[in-house]
């Protein structure tokens, strides 16, 4: 539809309360007299359309005993975390809690889940492809090159827990033919560790002392105040 | 043990309180017994309590409150940057303040040094203490 300027109203109101036209003089700028000589005198008048004769619901069988409380429904969608500025793909970071509590570490990309996706590189220092919550890193302004790198088969569901079937039948010996399996690594698992470290580490050893430093922790000495560090 | 830095029009001294912490300025004017008036090339003339002055051995030849431009001549003329970094209280400052602007990395590469250089040290020393006692 062409788009409606703005309508200028036919009777201002000139002071509140007092309109500039009168009554009879706004029937006849309205039209209404036409309206009724087209419709033979009388102002033409719709019949109310027929009320759609309502579905006869039926009285429940059954009611509950007592009146449950509907709880109000809540439409709130949480957002992603947000990324610090200081932390972009390929910055090294320190994690600060867990097993691998002081190491230095690579940062790959945020997940949707809003962890991050880090790796040692897992020859350097013995982190593999894990996920990191951002509260507990600290972010460093050293920059890794990452341009190499693929993630993009990266996701929160490859860190799942691998679902276990239920075995009923058979006792002790299938428990321990399970438990074995289990704790060694899939290979694929691996060969993505690899193929994620192999450009990392080429850009790593491009850099003076870079290897060393990931591969040492990161402890506070004497006299060091986090306050006052510059990361 | 007389005193040998002066309050004078010309003294300059360190700020060490306040918002022009760690600048260099110029005492311009003496107030009263407690201010000064103050100045530099990169701040509004201003007055100061001389609590938060430390003075320096630097003075430079200027009339009671010059003019802006006036000043800085002043100060290239006796090039009080070059004296000031180049005494031992302005060295000091430098390297507090590249200390303190260190990286991780930088300080994981400086812990490095510090350790090659002990190295070298050491085996210097033992070289010489082999040969005094053979």
């Amino acid at each position: 539809m062409a788009p409606k300027s703005a309508r200028v109203t036919r009777n201002p109101e000139l002071i509140p309360g007092v309109r500039k036209i009168s009554r009879s003089k706004m029937y006849h700028k309205r039209g209404l007299w036409a309206i009724k000589a087209k419709n033979g005198g009388k102002f033409p008048h719709h019949d109310k359309a027929p009320a759609a004769t309502p579905v006869v619901e039926k009285p429940p069988k059954f009611y509950p005993a007592d009146d449950i409380k509907k709880p109000l429904s809540n439409k709130r969608k949480p957002k992603p975390t947000k990324l610090r500025a200081s932390i972009i793909p390929g910055t090294v970071l320190i994690l600060l809690a867990g097993r691998f509590k002081g190491k230095r570490v690579v940062f790959l990309k945020q997940l949707s889940s809003g962890l991050l996706l880090v790796t040692g590189p897992y020859k350097i220092n013995g982190v593999p492809l894990r996920r990191v919550n951002q509260a507990y890193v600290i972010g460093t302004s050293t920059k890794v090159d990452i341009s190499g790198v693929n993630v993009e088969k990266f996701d929160d569901k490859y860190f799942a827990k691998q679902v276990e079937k239920k075995k009923k039948k058979g006792e002790s010996e299938f428990f321990e033919a399970e438990k074995q399996d289990k704790n060694a690594l899939p290979t694929e698992k691996k060969d993505d560790q690899k193929a994620v470290d192999a450009p990392l580490l080429k850009a790593i050893e491009a850099v003076a002392d870079l290897k060393a430093y990931l591969g040492a922790r990161f402890t506070l000495k004497d006299g060091m105040k986090p306050h006052e560090l510059m990361f | 043990m007389p005193f040998k830095r002066y309050v004078e029009i010309g003294r300059v001294a360190l700020v060490n309180y306040g918002k022009e912490y760690g600048k260099l300025v110029v005492i311009v004017d003496v107030i009263d017994q407690n201010r000064a008036l103050v100045d530099a090339p990169d701040m509004v003339r201003s007055q100061m309590n001389f609590k938060r002055l430390s003075l320096t051995d630097i003075k430079i030849d200027i009339k009671r409150v010059p003019k802006k431009k006036t000043l800085i001549a002043a100060m290239e003329a006796a090039d009080v940057k070059g004296k000031w970094e180049k005494s031992s209280w302005g060295r000091k400052l430098i390297v507090q303040k590249r200390r303190a602007s260190l990286n991780d990395f930088d300080r994981f590469k400086l812990m490095l040094a510090k350790i090659k250089r002990a190295g070298v040290v050491r085996q210097e020393l033992a070289k010489l203490k082999k040969e005094t006692a053979a």
